[in-house]
């Protein structure tokens, strides 16, 4: 694990009132963005931070009376650094977010996954269906008011 | 002329004989005697009994059992019934093998609907059979929902002595069944 250095100031200073909230668990950082800051944030973190390569992206359900009930979590790495970084950013229900495959391809079927998953909405997609389930699908399974056994069970 | 001919007006002619006819001690005599009497639906049975081909269908761990099941160490062919055919077309027995998602079922329905009749199902596994462990959104609550099944093989995954004594018993069933009108 390289350390942080003065890299992650670096990055608030440049990030400025669009970094909401960071924090710091066991040695790795995290960084809670607000949406209005996409995708600009992404690209400022991928061309002057060197954060190349997009690990994961998933979405994360708090719980139907939480606010902001979903987040959208960026898994980041700097392949030359060795650094890393989670960044976040909090959705209400209903809410979209731009997509992050103008920064990173890769961001994809990752995002089309919590598509399918939590229904969360990928403005500017190019190809927004879903990714394991069949096109038909009733419902977003990972959501917390989804039952565990589905809607049709029984049929 | 010296030699005494029997006139052709009192010679016997041999009565074809039914088979419903021979009691079976006749017929492990004659059996025993290399003289192979039988019906059309008896051969037939007989054919279809020894050359059950299954369709290629491995949808999870239970795969690999049936994949054990075929190689050398227990050796389907002894019941002749190694080729797996790639092609549902070729094949007699679909063998579900494994966790059935609802994403797959209608491939699986549609694979059923393609072999030939005649066509038997034995569904492998504990998944296969009811759900198994996935009692979840994503999986089929067992493919009796979706095909006929004939023999369910239960374990997780069974091992392959269990398959084939499904298969055994396939193909006893096939001894019984009247050739032309199975389903």
């Amino acid at each position: 694990m390289v350390a942080m250095g003065d890299w992650l100031e670096k990055v608030k200073e440049r990030l400025g009132g669009s970094v909401l909230e960071d924090f710091e668990f066991r040695g790795e950082y995290t960084l809670l963005l607000d949406k209005s800051s996409l995708p600009g944030a992404l690209e400022v973190l991928k061309g002057e931070f060197g954060f190349d390569c997009l690990v994961d992206l998933c979405g994360v359900d708090m719980g139907v009376d939480q606010e902001p009930r979903f987040y959208v979590v960026y898994h980041l790495r700097n392949m030359t650094t060795r650094a890393q970084l989670r960044v976040k950013v909090g959705l209400k229900d209903g809410e979209g977010i731009p997509t992050a495959c103008g920064v990173w391809p890769g961001a994809n079927w990752m995002e089309r996954e919590a598509y399918d998953m939590f229904g969360i909405e990928f403005e500017g997609h190019p190809d927004l269906t879903r990714l394991y389930l069949a096109d038909d699908f009733p419902g977003y399974p990972l959501r917390k008011d989804y039952p565990t056994e589905g809607y049709d069970f029984e049929e | 002329m010296g030699v005494k001919r029997t006139p052709i007006t009192e010679i016997e002619i041999p009565r074809l004989v039914t088979p419903e006819e021979v009691t079976p001690e006749e017929l492990e005599m004659l059996e025993r005697g290399g003289v192979l009497l039988t019906t059309l639906n008896k051969m037939v049975n007989w054919a279809r009994k020894w050359s059950i081909w299954p369709c290629t269908f491995g949808l999870a761990c239970c795969a690999i059992e049936m994949m054990a099941t075929a190689a050398s160490h227990y050796d389907m062919a002894r019941f002749g019934a190694e080729v797996f055919r790639p092609s549902p077309r070729q094949a007699d027995l679909l063998i579900v093998a494994g966790t059935l998602t609802k994403k797959m079922a209608p491939v699986l329905k549609r694979v059923y609907d393609q072999m030939p009749e005649p066509k038997w199902v034995i569904a492998m596994g504990a998944c296969a059979i009811g759900g198994g462990i996935y009692r979840s959104y994503a999986v089929v609550q067992g493919v009796d929902k979706l095909v006929p099944v004939d023999y369910y093989v239960p374990g997780c995954p069974p091992r392959p002595e269990a398959l084939l004594q499904a298969v055994l018993m396939l193909q006893k069933q096939i001894e019984k069944e009247s050739f032309n009108n199975k389903i």
